[in-house]
């Protein structure tokens, strides 16, 4: 009888609303006027990059949470809650918690030390060249996996939300998102960020209260409505975490990969000093810890008001349990707000990697390694250009290529290399007074190596993707070993290569740390 | 009298700074990993103890899910206040000495 009731629910669902189309536009055209009052306060490389270091601690706070608020979280958490319960939950508190650790151990070194990107950072007393080379590997490669993730989610959401053809969708969010970057540089890219942080918080929260408002404001009502229909268990840690080694490496990469993600990393220089730096940090934690706090609602209340076979019956991995929601509590109109918020989302994330991507590529690579550091600002921001449609370019093309596939080891993959490959030598280099440059460059290979050549390996790839009876390595999450091996790397390669250029330079570098002075 | 970045660098108070910096950062850290996996490790290990219901069907481990991620902030917060009121001022008295 209740399926039956379930099954009769009707849903637009996967066909373009007036509705949608209408938010749809006007997002866009917001962001594109945005863009074009940014691109004329868009002419230095510091205009382009940091977006002239005017962004303040609050701005910057929404635009950190909309940097690592993606469709995939804010779609995925919901739909895992939905249909495993509890479990859904275990993954929202993680999510957050990398967070005061980027403020209790980089957040203000990094803004003191670094100019554009992190490499800034880790080259700042090192050789320029071998440090550049190594952490743009690190970084690309963390910016890859992880725009791949995206670009290959957000062309099946679009699909499923309006209906609209899976590379068509790419091409969409190529464009409009290399237009951000492009014109607009870092000022457009960090408005885009603010405006879908507040229109994504806006709509969880109006999801929330429309879902308490069906059980008297009462959430241990909901729980009781969960329990009634699914059973008490879905209320109680099932499998997703068994293993005691297997909880704490993903803890681990969650934790620390968020303090290796180059395009959160990059956002702390958009401010003007570490006290804003931290002021930011702070913002974003609260903003980014009620998100999570309130998304297993939202969840919770699909699997009771939707339904599970509804959900899976329009997505199996249950991605469309809030935009279903959303149209049951709300109507078409509500519907076609959220599905137009998570198309901002996804258009906002992109750009910001795309910036990162670009900045590694034409900062670190063509600037520093290239041209030895001599290049005229005309030079500069003509080449950040380039590289953002190289980068943009090569976002689409890989979104196309990997359609179809399955993408979901692609995040797990770019948080175990962020805090193998880049997060160790950062550390080190603010730190560690006899870190070398032979030091960091191994920290970040071998972290690279280990933590993409262990995933491959696990059951994750080995057996789920590549098809394979048997896993070589059964760990699924390797930052427990790939994170402590690029320590260990970093400091026996310093203890055997002594730099005494760098420990040299380490006085003006501890007085930039701490006390800001000549931070740019 | 102003002192050269040598004199600065090897002055107790510098290096008081800098040590106390690190010694509030640990702290904290350390706090986080208890708290967090605290957590993960319960739900890896002891799974019933976070399926006791603590209201009609409410598990503890709904509210201590949302706890771990209030304390997170409130550490941040902590931090926050520290060094908006002690390390800050440390820092402007240091930087007038150069």
């Amino acid at each position: 009888m209740q399926a039956a009731a379930e099954q009769a629910i009707k849903t637009t669902v996967g066909t373009p609303t007036v509705e949608a189309i209408i938010f749809f536009f006007f997002i866009v055209a917001l962001t594109l006027a945005i863009t074009y009052w940014a691109a004329k306060r868009t002419r230095t490389t510091k205009e382009f990059y940091a977006a002239g270091r005017s962004v303040s601690g609050l701005q910057n706070g929404f635009a950190l949470s909309g940097d690592y608020m993606s469709a995939a979280s804010f779609l995925g958490i919901a739909g895992l809650t939905s249909l495993k319960g509890y479990d859904g939950m275990i993954y929202a508190v993680g999510w957050l918690v990398g967070w005061p650790a980027l403020m209790f151990l980089i957040a203000e070194p990094l803004r003191n030390l670094g100019k554009y990107t992190f490499a800034d950072v880790v080259a700042f007393r090192l050789k320029q060249r071998p440090v550049r080379i190594a952490s743009a590997i690190g970084g690309v490669i963390t910016l890859l996996t992880y725009t791949i993730a995206q670009m290959v989610g957000s062309g099946s959401l679009i699909k499923l939300m309006f209906g609209i053809p899976y590379e068509l969708a790419e091409i969409i969010v190529g464009a409009v998102m290399l237009a951000y970057v492009l014109f607009g540089g870092m000022i457009a890219t960090t408005w885009v960020q603010i405006i879908k942080a507040v229109l994504l918080l806006f709509g969880v929260t109006l999801l929330t209260i429309l879902v308490l408002a069906q059980f008297g404001f009462s959430p241990g009502e909901l729980y009781s409505a969960v329990a009634a229909k699914y059973g008490q268990t879905a209320l109680e840690p099932g499998s997703l975490v068994t293993s005691p080694i297997e909880a704490v490496s993903l803890g681990l990469a969650l934790m620390f990969g968020l303090l290796g993600l180059p395009h959160i990393l990059m956002r702390f220089y958009t401010v003007p000093d570490a006290k804003a730096a931290r002021k930011s940090v702070l913002y974003a934690t609260g903003f980014i810890g009620y998100f999570y706090c309130i998304i297993p609602i939202v969840g919770f209340g699909a699997s009771v008001l939707v339904g599970r076979s509804v959900i899976t019956g329009i997505d199996a991995g249950g991605n469309m349990a809030a935009p279903l929601l959303a149209e049951l509590l709300g109507g078409t109109p509500f519907l076609g707000f959220i599905a137009a918020v998570a198309f901002a989302t996804i258009l906002a994330v992109v750009a910001g990697l795309t910036l990162a991507g670009a900045s590694a590529l034409s900062h670190d690579i063509y600037v520093n390694v290239v041209k030895h550091g001599e290049a005229s600002e005309k030079e500069q921001v003509k080449v950040a250009k380039i590289a953002t449609v190289i980068f943009g370019t090569c976002a689409v093309l890989l979104g196309i290529l990997f359609k179809g596939q399955n993408v979901a080891y692609m995040v797990g993959l770019t948080f175990a290399i962020a805090c193998s490959a880049n997060f160790p030598a950062l550390l080190l280099s603010i730190v560690w007074k006899k870190f070398t440059t032979q030091g960091a460059v191994w920290s970040i290979l071998v972290g690279t190596a280990v933590s993409a050549g262990m995933i491959i390996l696990s059951p994750t790839v080995w057996v789920d993707v590549l098809k394979n009876p048997q896993p070589i390595i059964g760990l699924r999450n390797p930052a427990i070993i790939s994170m402590t091996l690029a320590f260990v790397a970093g400091w026996l390669v310093s203890l055997a290569t002594q730099e005494k250029e760098a420990e040299a330079k380490f006085i003006d570098q501890k007085l930039r740390t701490y006390l800001g002075v000549g931070a740019e | 009298m102003a002192k050269s970045a040598e004199e600065m660098l090897s002055s107790r108070e510098f290096r008081s700074l800098v040590s106390k910096r690190w010694t509030v950062s640990i702290i904290l850290t350390a706090l986080l990993f208890v708290v967090y996996y605290g957590y993960i490790l319960l739900v890896a290990v002891d799974k019933p103890f976070l399926a006791q219901k603590v209201g009609e069907s409410t598990t503890l481990g709904i509210p201590l899910g949302v706890l771990v991620i209030v304390l997170s902030w409130v550490l941040t917060v902590i931090y926050v206040i520290w060094a908006n009121t002690s390390y800050d001022s440390e820092v402007k008295r240091l930087k007038e000495q150069l």
